[in-house]
């Protein structure tokens, strides 16, 4: 299994769930675990580029696809990916426990609509539950990701930064 | 064949009903059959006026099929109440038929249209329409070595519809209709989905009634949403 790039041994319990690999296996404990039945989102990550939920997969299923978790959208000294930009300019959390999951969604909603409409960004997250925010700021931050996504991807000279 | 072989097997697809369940131990199968490694068995194609649905193709691919939203609009509809994106990106249509939630949207449809499905074993393939599948909750008439292999959506006829409501945004529906031309089907009122007569719905319905719902509620929403599903 391909986790943020590099290649990891194969889960020897086959019984484990994705989540609990990644977070106890791994390390990675971004991925956040909620409610391990698949209803509020924390636990999303990308599977070949397409957010899942990780609590709904064993960890056995992901071998030899790419996994995608939290920690691997930005480099540690780099500049952060334009999703968590966007949610940390917008202040779209508070508590940060849904955070992960929700930034995880939103990656993969704009790869699927780039420039989505009020409609198309509540279906986005609406597989995502946050107890603190309300949303409001969270919708901010989807649409701020989304002219950030828009000029990190113009070819040089276009993007107005 | 694996599921012949082994005593109390399940078949794991894509696993977005069956992992909630096995997290509760809800359920507690002695063998799991992952059949996500299999090859070529992920296609969405027309066929013989309809369209063939493979046991890996996901929800999400479904949703998004050029072929599905030609052949069979009122399909691709009822798709995106399921759940969310997120979890179409990996739950399948086979898998929501042959899981057979009572309150589920795609064996209704599959009811309103009068489909079928293929399953196979090693004792060879045969046909189920959509009548003599569904058996009770959460059941169907499969045999335990049998395999879901494919479900056949016949065009959806005009006019077509399906509304439901539900407590939350991609929850499970309370109540639902669904309209195939002339057709109705209903889902979260019976144990299974049900044929419907459009002149008198809730006729001879005994729903259950729960903490979200109760029996005369979902009655009137019956009776409400196939108003609706018939102006359509």
């Amino acid at each position: 299994m391909r986790v943020n790039g590099v290649d990891h041994p194969a889960a020897t319990d086959v019984r484990r769930l994705l989540s609990d690999h990644l977070r106890h296996h791994l390390g990675l404990t971004g991925t956040h675990v909620g409610c391990e039945h698949g209803v509020c989102g924390c636990c999303t990550v990308l599977l070949d580029g397409a957010p899942v939920r990780s609590c709904l997969m064993l960890a056995v299923q992901a071998e030899g696809h790419h996994i995608t978790t939290v920690e691997g959208l930005a480099a540690p000294d780099a500049a952060l990916h334009p999703v968590q930009q966007a949610f940390h300019e917008t202040h779209g959390l508070q508590c940060g426990f849904c955070t992960p999951g929700f930034v995880m969604s939103v990656v993969g909603l704009l790869a699927q609509h780039p420039n989505p409409t009020d409609e198309q960004i509540d279906e986005g997250i609406a597989g995502n539950l946050c107890r603190c925010t309300g949303y409001a700021s969270i919708r901010r931050a989807v649409k701020r990701a989304a002219e950030l996504t828009q000029v990190s991807l113009s070819p040089p000279g276009r993007g107005s930064g | 064949m694996l599921l012949a072989s082994l005593e109390d097997a399940k078949v794991l697809a894509g696993g977005q009903s069956l992992l909630p369940l096995l997290n509760f131990r809800l359920a507690r199968p002695q063998h799991l059959i992952d059949i996500n490694r299999i090859g070529g068995l992920d296609g969405i194609s027309e066929r013989d006026g309809g369209v063939a649905v493979q046991a890996l193709a996901r929800q999400a691919a479904v949703e998004d099929s050029d072929v599905v939203a030609r052949v069979c609009p009122l399909l691709r509809d009822a798709v995106r109440l399921v759940a969310h994106r997120v979890i179409r990106n990996r739950g399948t249509v086979c898998g929501s038929i042959a899981h057979a939630d009572p309150a589920s949207e795609l064996p209704a449809v599959l009811l309103a249209l009068g489909g079928h499905v293929v399953v196979r074993s090693a004792r060879g393939e045969r046909r189920i329409s959509a009548d003599q599948l569904f058996a009770g909750v959460f059941e169907t008439s499969l045999a335990p070595d049998e395999l879901l292999v494919e479900v056949w959506f016949p065009a959806s006829p005009k006019p077509h519809a399906i509304i439901e409501e539900s407590r939350r945004h991609g929850d499970f529906a309370l109540a639902g209709v669904v309209r195939a031309g002339e057709r109705i089907a209903l889902f979260g009122v019976a144990p299974t989905p049900v044929l419907a007569d459009p002149r008198d719905p809730a006729r001879g319905l005994q729903p259950s009634g729960d903490l979200e719902a109760s029996s005369d509620f979902r009655l009137h929403l019956v009776r409400v949403l196939a108003e609706k599903a018939l102006a359509a």
